[in-house]
């Protein structure tokens, strides 16, 4: 349809409005998957580093954005992912358990870790809850820094096994970067089905209101598990996949950094959509990794960024539809 | 180390020494959370670069006052040097934090004065290490090291400083509360703003001063870290920032004299820690308490339920 503000408005714009709404990320995809050769290696790479990210930032959104509940500790489920994998493939303890069998482990272990996280911590709210989330993160970190002789301390874990199907291994960056690639694509069909579903309705209902949610006949406390679970479970799978493709893994990867910079890049990219997600991991990741250059100020530039972007456009750059839609009362 | 020397009295005192010493600090930088919290309901997260200010102020007057050979002849009077213009410093960036990073979003929703105050955070952090290029920086040592004996005990002169001081800020900033016009009209906008400002009460002016006080006592905590511990550097924010909070928490936020016996409870159980854990782990201490009061007791110990009015 034409719109009747604008009369003017070109055929190709009416062409854009009146496509079938697969279009857009078909076309994304298929871009996506034919970037590497066009781009070389060290772009590849930085393209992949972003895509972990995107898949962090896809499970975050599932516990922020979907379920409104603030978790400032996210870094543990990916350490959980990334250790347990390194674990159990690396000659630290001799065992070599193979990548694609370890995937279920390591989602599974993450989601455990989201459940234990979340049974305490089910009745906080808001900053109560961001600071005890944080605790967590910070109580899996220096355990993983001093547990010696399972961890390795911060020496971290070397030479872990690289995935492989039959005799074919993963060694260069092209290879991980459609790892991540497929990674990103099956997260952010799981959330896309999970935003829609029942669920993802509970979910939005709670973020909302709780207690006119609880009285819809919502059972809050196993809705709110829930998110931690599935949440924790995206990170565990970002996890396994940065421990493959860095081959060694220390206690610094998993900081509170890797926490804030995953809340920021949902919330700058607008909270409760892919392609916000997306377009935040590129300004937050991908832009410092060009900048190297001037790499003494870019945290300075981050701490302000975010800052300006509160004060001026709390909502993120895309909103997505529904929030669009929803009532907020300032309050 | 292990559970005997719980046995020998000189191991115990001089750990609950510590313990006061290490939770008067606490109490401190708790004071600024709590009264902030208490007046706007936010956690003020870049409260612990604050002190780190404060902490960096006083090294840098310290140490020009050592170069000129001033220290070494007055120290009482380089130390209160020190300590006024770390104080004067960490006040002028809280009002401009306030002013910049929380004024525009006291009608916000609940997410972005918090984001904003995790950037604003991040942003001192690495204005700090700019200035200072990320090194470890040796505090002055301008405190006489002697020792009070008391029989078998002895404590040092520092820590005797250091607790009598903390114990002194915190009896000031309870009278400033209780007994002056501007403390009563503190406590009214925590009450109530809307109605705070119909009896004329100037909210925004309230809420500078809070920040004000609030960094003061940050920034006398920052000296007395840098003296104590002899080291710091631009990250030193962070850990005593969430410890404070801790301490804040357990005492119940927004209460004043629960933040002082949170400080203590928190620096006690910090030093009596490491007869049953190894010394690595003190910092899960803080933490672990955190969530076990919040999940146990979420008003605290003397406060009012707020984890999930939050």
């Amino acid at each position: 349809m034409v719109s009747h503000r604008n009369p003017g408005s070109s055929a190709l714009k009416h062409a854009f409005r009146t496509a079938p709404s697969w279009i857009l990320p078909v076309g994304l995809v298929i871009g996506l998957c034919v970037l590497p050769p066009l781009v070389g290696n060290y772009w590849t790479h930085v393209l992949a580093y972003i895509g972990i990210y995107v898949m962090l930032g896809i499970g975050l959104n599932v516990v922020v954005g979907f379920a409104g509940l603030l978790d400032l500790g996210y870094v543990a489920f990916y350490a959980i992912g990334a250790y347990s994998y390194a674990l159990l493939a690396s000659p630290q303890f001799g065992i070599h358990i193979p990548f694609w069998a370890m995937i279920p482990v390591c989602v599974f272990l993450a989601c455990l870790g989201g459940v234990l996280l979340g049974i305490p911590v089910l009745r906080m709210r808001g900053d109560y809850l961001a600071i005890v989330t944080l605790g967590f993160g910070e109580i899996i970190r220096i355990m993983l820094n001093n547990l010696d002789k399972v961890t390795n301390g911060p020496k971290g874990l070397l030479r872990i096994d690289p995935p492989s199907i039959g005799s074919f291994e993963f060694s260069t960056p092209t290879h991980y970067y459609y790892l991540i690639l497929a990674g990103c694509l099956l997260s952010a069909f799981i959330a896309d089905r999970l935003n829609n579903s029942r669920i993802g309705r509970a979910w939005i209902a709670m973020r909302e209101d709780q207690d006119a949610a609880a009285l819809m006949g919502i059972d809050v406390l196993k809705y709110k598990l829930l998110a931690f679970a599935i949440g924790a479970s995206f990170a565990g799978a970002g996890g396994i996949i940065f421990a493959a493709r860095q081959g060694s893994i220390f206690p610094d990867d998993f900081s509170l950094m890797v926490s804030i910079n995953v809340l920021c890049l949902i919330i700058i990219g607008g909270m409760g959509s892919v392609t916000g997600v997306i377009l935040g991991a590129v300004i937050l990741i991908g832009v410092p990794e060009v900048l190297r250059a001037v790499a003494l100020y870019r945290m300075l530039a981050f701490g302000a960024l975010l800052v300006i972007m509160m004060v001026f456009r709390p909502t993120g750059f895309i909103v997505s539809s529904r929030r669009k839609l929803e009532f907020h009362k300032e309050s | 180390m292990s559970l005997s020397l719980l046995s020998n009295p000189e191991v115990l005192v001089d750990q609950v020494v510590n313990g006061l010493t290490i939770g008067g600090i606490y109490a401190l930088i708790a004071m600024g959370y709590t009264l902030v919290y208490g007046i706007l309901f936010m956690i003020n997260f870049a409260h612990g670069e604050i002190f780190m200010f404060g902490s960096f102020t006083g090294f840098f007057v310290l140490s020009a006052l050592v170069q000129s050979g001033f220290a070494e002849r007055f120290v009482v009077l380089s130390i209160l040097t020190a300590l006024l213009g770390a104080m004067a410093v960490s006040s002028l960036l809280g009002v401009l934090l306030e002013r910049v990073a929380y004024r525009p979003l006291r009608k916000a929703p609940r997410l972005a004065p918090l984001i904003s105050a995790i950037g604003a955070s991040i942003f001192l952090q690495n204005v700090m290490m700019l200035i200072v290029k990320a090194r470890m920086q040796i505090y002055p040592d301008v405190f006489p090291e002697d020792f009070l004996e008391l029989g078998r005990f002895s404590i040092s002169y520092f820590q005797i400083f250091i607790i009598l001081g903390s114990i002194v800020m915190m009896a000031g900033l309870v009278l400033f509360i209780r007994k002056t016009k501007t403390g009563k009209a503190m406590r009214a906008v925590a009450e109530d703003k809307d109605a705070a400002a119909l009896m004329g009460v100037n909210v925004d002016r309230i809420i500078v001063v809070t920040f004000v006080v609030g960094s003061c006592l940050a920034a006398v905590a920052g000296v007395m870290v840098g003296m104590y511990y002899t080291q710091i550097n631009h990250m030193m924010g962070f850990m005593p920032g969430i410890k404070a909070f801790t301490a804040a928490v357990l005492g119940g936020i927004g209460n004043v004299a629960g933040c002082m016996v949170g400080g203590y409870v928190l620096g006690i159980s910090e030093a009596f820690s490491v007869f049953f854990l190894p010394a690595q782990y003190k910092d899960v201490i803080a933490f672990s308490l955190l969530v076990l009061i919040l999940i146990f007791r979420p008003r605290g110990i003397f406060g009012e339920v707020v984890s999930e009015r939050a």
